[in-house]
């Protein structure tokens, strides 16, 4: 399968310290790919990179099968790149019909997204006037996802989608980006509560210290490895 | 009762104009993040332009309307997008607030540059010849009716714009989250433009509107942003409905107290300073839900060492001395100004530099301190000293009480609206009672100021209040870096960085706050005695606000947490400014301009000039032969111009051009050494001990520590 998204031996830095080492990842149509490692591994960096929010220093960003490194984070979007941040992805002063007002500038009419987006969440329906940021955090996720939905992105980029979240809306966040996935967008997910994401995914990237280290099917070696990455292992 | 509906008029129409101003201070305000200072110098502007158009080239008005609000305040908002605010973007609301301060200064001064301010200029108003509106017991100009139907049509359109259009949006969410607006496909450099235009064209369309009613002047002009400021604070920077309520407020209470208030020496004063004083209880009245500002970028104070202060003070003593010496009476009250301005720009160093405590007012601080010492030290009593310090530090203190509940912009605007009571109010008030005691200011003009008495020597000569002068400064500056490196600095160090932080520590928030602003206050305090012995008699004008921006904008430019940074700011204002404006008128318009445009290249470096000034001459410091030549070299140049046998100017000439050369020379030897040197050997943890610290080394253990 051609991939959508690719990060061809991409090196990136925080002014002299570099931080991704040659990394290279890619997702294709319909693909939950895991982006899994420890604080500091340069997961992050990673997905900003694709946004297209942080400089590359070396190596390739191809989207599409096209070259896009060094495109800015507006062109990426309109390109299909849509990248959930992390803490919430919304304009907690605008109301939420003013934030799906937001997705129009991919070229989505007003009506389309907001049919899409109460249609999948309908509880941002009754909160259509109320500022975003009042709403509470599994809410604002619904709405940032609602992003991934209504525009109709190739690649959805989420980074730590479970922060501050009970695990019984983590739970069913990731069942809406399986279903993203299925309507064929192809997901990369960063993600410290492996668990959550692992059960969703179709590829799995561990990486340490800005290298990808280890990456395959999530199955039961890969998160034994995962387990003894986090909590230490005498091996 | 038609008196009341008139004042009615009059105050709704000039309400409407605030509305219209303090609307575009609102959109700016939501839509960049930034608060603009220089929004009435903005409109100030836009009234000489047309003026210039109309009368000046005799343009139909409609033409120079379209060419004014379409062309050039478009133009204006568009340049100082790009020129001005795009880069200091990523910097803090300090360093924003700082860049718009310094375009009022600038603004202000390029109008009067550009056009005469000792020629009278007046605007005819719009419809002049057209016959009132009886509207039962009042009348309405078509003036006072236009500028009523333009404000009812901004603000319909100003809602449908930002909340019915994806523009709207756009501007709006920019000020959320810059980044997550690009993510979205939009493009937040694009709201910023439209912000500004818009914005500028506002200020524009008020600035044309209330010109008629006041003379053009352009300090006058640019501070009836106050009014505006005030409505825009009752509309807690976001609410453009509360906003224009607000300048319903502010503008009928002018016009009531204009109709209404007693005649006599003590009250006009007030109603010009209403707007102020309303502004300042507004700032405290309601809330702000961006009390604590959004500045994280809290930079590094250097703590200086006593030695090296020591030797700084010794250095600015010798500096007084050699400049007594060497100048004649006319220049030594001229150029006396270095050392009581450096004691002024020294008393930002605690208050903004280490407590973070933006204060526009410290210039009127220092009035109080001259003020003080004008009456109490009339026969240079010494005891007037102290007593002008702890009067001026008791002004501060009560700065302090209303600055718990504020910060930043807001801050800021406080100590703004302290400064226009000052200016407009108490400043001009002739002497008066309180409780018995009393009080003369400036007795509504000028006062004369004597010269200290010390032990019987009375020193009353330009060039003894010169060392004075210096002596206090060396003092001040020892004192500031010993407060530094001692516990209250740590505790202002501490209030900066974390309000929250330093208060759930322990940490007395309100005594901390009294005590850095009395104390800052208190230096201001005694700049300003200093000032005024020099000077022989002050005004209230010397103490304005907008004569205090430019020493604030260099002190800005040297670096608040520099402690150098009093004899910085003293040298540039009171020394360099008068040596290049004695070239001439046009020099002197270039100094007046000159802050402003030091303070937007702020930007460039946002730690300062003395610090890298500093490291500049570090060299020349470790290089005793060659500092001890330019020792040598400057005494001999000393004592040559004594002689008689070099002329003032070129003694200048030739010791600024000796130090420049050493300085360049130092440099150059240490880096011919560095070359030379053959340490590869010096284990990595003595780097900087063992041989000196070179740029590469930074990056190299960068490596190093990323790949290990």
């Amino acid at each position: 399968m051609t991939p959508l998204l690719e990060l061809r031996d991409v090196r990136a830095a925080y002014g002299k310290i570099t931080v991704l080492h040659g990394v290279s990842v890619s997702v294709s149509a319909g693909q939950v790919v895991a982006l899994l490692g420890p604080n500091g591994a340069g997961k992050t960096t990673s997905l900003n990179v694709a946004a297209g929010t942080h400089p590359v220093q070396s190596g390739q960003l191809i989207l599409g099968g096209r070259d896009m490194t060094g495109a800015n984070p507006r062109d990426l979007a309109r390109a299909g790149i849509c990248l959930i941040p992390e803490g919430r992805g919304v304009f907690p002063n605008l109301s939420v019909r003013d934030n799906l007002l937001m997705m129009t500038f991919t070229g989505h009419s007003r009506a389309e997204i907001e049919a899409v987006a109460f249609e999948r969440f309908p509880i941002l329906a009754k909160r259509a006037n109320q500022p975003a940021g009042s709403m509470s955090g599994g809410e604002q996720q619904m709405l940032a996802l609602a992003r991934g939905l209504a525009t109709d992105p190739a690649v959805l980029l989420l980074d730590e989608l479970s922060m501050g979240l009970a695990p019984l809306v983590v739970g069913r966040l990731y069942e809406q980006v399986a279903e993203i996935a299925r309507q064929g967008v192809g997901v990369l997910v960063v993600e410290q509560f492996a668990a959550a994401v692992l059960g969703i995914a179709d590829h799995a990237a561990v990486m340490v210290r800005g290298r990808v280290e280890r990456e395959g099917a999530p199955d039961s070696e890969l998160r034994a490895e995962l387990s003894a990455l986090y909590l230490g292992s005498s091996t | 009762m038609e008196q009341l509906f008139t004042f009615g008029i009059v105050g709704l129409s000039t309400a409407a104009i605030y509305a219209i101003i303090g609307s575009g201070l609102v959109l700016t305000y939501t839509t960049t993040g930034v608060f603009n200072f220089a929004h009435g110098a903005a409109g100030m502007m836009a009234a000489f332009a047309y003026w210039q158009l109309t009368e000046g080239w005799g343009l139909p008005v409609p033409l120079a309307l379209i060419l004014v609000l379409v062309v050039l305040a478009p133009a204006f908002g568009l340049l100082v997008e790009r020129l001005v605010l795009r880069p200091i973007q990523g910097l803090g609301d300090a360093e924003r607030l700082v860049m718009t301060v310094a375009m009022l200064s600038g603004l202000i001064a390029a109008a009067r540059w550009i056009w005469d301010p000792n020629e009278a200029r007046s605007l005819p108003r719009f419809f002049e010849n057209t016959d009132a509106i009886d509207i039962g017991p009042a009348t309405v100009t078509w003036h006072q009716a236009l500028t009523m139907i333009v404000a009812v049509a901004v603000a319909i359109g100003l809602r449908i714009l930002l909340y019915g259009t994806r523009i709207g949006a756009e501007m709006r969410a920019s000020v959320d989250d810059r980044a997550l607006v690009g993510l979205t496909g939009a493009n937040p450099v694009r709201s910023n433009q439209v912000a500004w235009i818009l914005g500028t064209q506002l200020a524009a369309v008020g600035g044309i509107l209330i010109a008629p009613a006041v003379s053009l002047d352009a300090s006058q002009l640019s501070l009836l942003i106050v009014s505006a400021y005030t409505a825009a604070i009752f509309g807690r920077l976001r609410s453009l409905p509360l906003t224009f309520l607000g300048a319903v407020v502010v503008g009928c209470l002018e016009s009531y107290l204009t109709g209404y208030l007693p005649q006599n020496d003590y009250l006009p004063g007030l109603r010009l300073a209403a707007p102020a004083l309303l502004l300042f209880l507004s700032l405290l009245v309601f809330p702000h839900r961006r009390l604590r500002g959004r500045d994280t970028k809290a930079r590094p104070v250097p703590s200086p060492s006593l030695q090296g202060t020591l030797l700084f003070a010794g250095a600015v003593v010798l500096f007084g001395l050699v400049l007594a010496s060497l100048l004649g009476e006319g220049d030594l009250i001229t150029y006396g100004q270095i050392f009581s301005f450096g004691v002024i720009a020294l008393s930002y160093v605690p208050l903004a530099g280490y407590a973070g405590q933006i204060s526009l007012c410290q210039l009127s601080m220092a009035g109080i301190g001259a003020a003080v010492w004008a009456h109490a030290g009339a026969d240079g009593q010494l005891w007037a000293l102290p007593l002008a310090v702890v009067i001026a530090g008791a002004a501060g203190a009560l700065i302090a009480l209303p600055a718990l509940r504020l910060s930043g912009v807001y801050l800021a605007l406080g100590t703004t609206a302290f400064a226009v009571i000052l200016d407009r109010w108490i400043f001009t008030l002739p002497s008066f009672e309180v409780l018995g005691l009393n009080i003369s200011l400036f007795d509504g003009g000028t006062v004369d100021v004597a010269g200290p008495s010390l032990f019987g020597w009375r020193l009353d000569d330009g060039s003894e209040l010169m060392v004075f002068a210096a002596v206090w400064l060396a003092l001040a500056s020892l004192a500031i870096a010993v407060l530094r490196r001692g516990r209250f600095g740590r505790q202002l160090i501490a209030l900066r960085d974390s309000e929250a932080a330093y208060a759930t520590l322990g940490g007395n928030l309100l005594l901390s706050k009294v005590a850095v602003f009395a104390l800052s206050a208190g230096i201001a305090g005694l700049g300003g005695a200093l000032y005024g012995m020099q000077q022989r008699s002050v005004t209230a004008e010397q103490f304005g606000l907008v004569a205090g921006l430019p020493l604030f904008l260099v002190a800005v430019v040297g670096g608040l947490t520099a402690v150098g940074n009093g004899l910085f700011t003293g040298v540039a204002v009171g020394g360099s400014f008068p040596v290049i404006s004695a070239a001439g008128a046009f020099a002197q318009n270039i100094t007046s301009v000159l802050p402003a445009l030091a303070g937007l290249g702020l930007a460039r470096n946002p730690d300062g000039a003395v610090p890298e000034i500093r490291s500049g001459y570090e060299p020349l410091g470790r290089n005793k032969p060659v500092l001890g030549g330019l020792v040598v070299a400057l005494a001999g140049l000393w004592v040559l111009q004594l002689q008689d046998v070099l002329d003032g100017w070129l003694t200048f000439g030739l010791a600024l051009f000796l130090i420049v050369a050493a300085q360049a020379a130092a440099t150059a030897l240490e880096q011919a050494r560095a070359a030379r040197s053959t340490d590869t050997d010096v284990p990595v943890e003595w780097w900087g001990v063992r041989r000196e610290w070179r740029r590469e080394d930074e990056e190299v253990l960068a490596r190093g520590i990323a790949g290990g």
